[in-house]
């Protein structure tokens, strides 16, 4: 059986959940991020499955896309990381759950 | 390309599963790292060869160790891989989300094209991205600056008086991430002053 495009949105969209379900179920503020970013990965794969299968004037659009998506989320980690540890440091701990100052 | 796919699929899939269901924080990075090189595996049978490579060094390289330097800055006490009360309902969410892009995926006649994979991207990404996309270029150039001075703004050390100065020896660096041994530290530095 060979493998197509909706294979890869197939597999994409398998890895998506995962990564959803990771950001909603876990309570450390870092695992929650791991699970943005395999959200993140998911959607690069789409990207490139749809660069390699669709025809188009440009087709390697899609692979600038995916490009751009690794640039911003590297940014994103590495922000995210540092208010992990800021958090930490004024409230002495990362549980999602007991950072909750805003709530009255 | 089809044994790669699903042999590949599944270790990605597999290693996503693991990072929920283990119950240590340190082996969800690693099962994170193994997902993330599963993934430009999959990149390579598309035939991507830049953006497998990018993938590779950013993700598995870059983020992997920029999350297992965060896991120990925090305590250790919470190196347990615990649940919010959405275990449940989120499994449910991502179940449903799967499922509604799936069905999409598997019953939209998709306008495909056999040519048989690129033969290297590389030297036709850097064209594009000095040609036509040169200004999303600069401007993620811009973004990486900003996310860089951000972060090094929120992690520095507040008060000015955690700051190394000349007459004080430089504090170790469990300073920063013990706010418990904070006083500790201050209280030995009033003696030595």
């Amino acid at each position: 059986m060979s493998v197509g495009l909706e294979h890869y949105l197939g597999l994409s969209a398998i890895l998506f959940g995962i990564g959803l379900w990771i950001a909603l179920a876990k309570r450390n503020a870092i695992i929650v991020l791991m699970g943005i970013e395999i959200m993140l990965s998911s959607v690069n794969l789409m990207m490139l499955a749809f660069s390699r299968f669709v025809p188009g004037p440009r087709p390697l659009t899609g692979h600038i896309f995916a490009i751009f998506i690794l640039t911003v989320a590297a940014a994103e980690a590495s922000v995210a990381l540092a208010l992990a540890v800021t958090v930490y440091r004024n409230r002495g701990t990362v549980d999602i759950d007991k950072v909750n100052l805003m709530r009255s | 390309m089809a044994l790669g796919f699903w042999s590949l699929g599944a270790l990605a899939v597999l290693a996503a599963l693991g990072i929920v269901l283990t119950q240590n924080l340190l082996h969800a990075v690693l099962f994170l790292i193994l997902s993330f090189i599963a993934v430009a595996g999959l990149f390579l049978t598309l035939s991507a060869d830049f953006v497998a490579v990018a993938q590779v060094l950013i993700y598995a390289g870059a983020v992997g160790v920029l999350i297992v330097f965060a896991i120990m800055l925090t305590p250790s006490g919470e190196r347990r891989n615990a649940d919010t009360a959405f275990f449940g309902p989120g499994f449910i969410l991502g179940g449903l989300i799967t499922t509604v892009m799936g069905f999409v995926a598997f019953t939209t006649p998709w306008e495909t094209v056999q040519r048989g994979g690129f033969e290297t991207t590389v030297a036709a990404i850097g064209e594009s991205l000095t040609n036509r996309w040169a200004l999303p270029f600069e401007i993620a150039s811009v973004l990486l600056i900003v996310a860089m001075i951000g972060a090094i703004v929120l992690v520095r050390a507040a008060d000015p008086e955690d700051l190394p100065s000349a007459d004080q020896p430089v504090p170790d660096i469990s300073d920063d991430a013990r706010p418990a041994g904070r006083e500790v530290v201050a209280a030995g530095r009033g003696e030595h002053t």
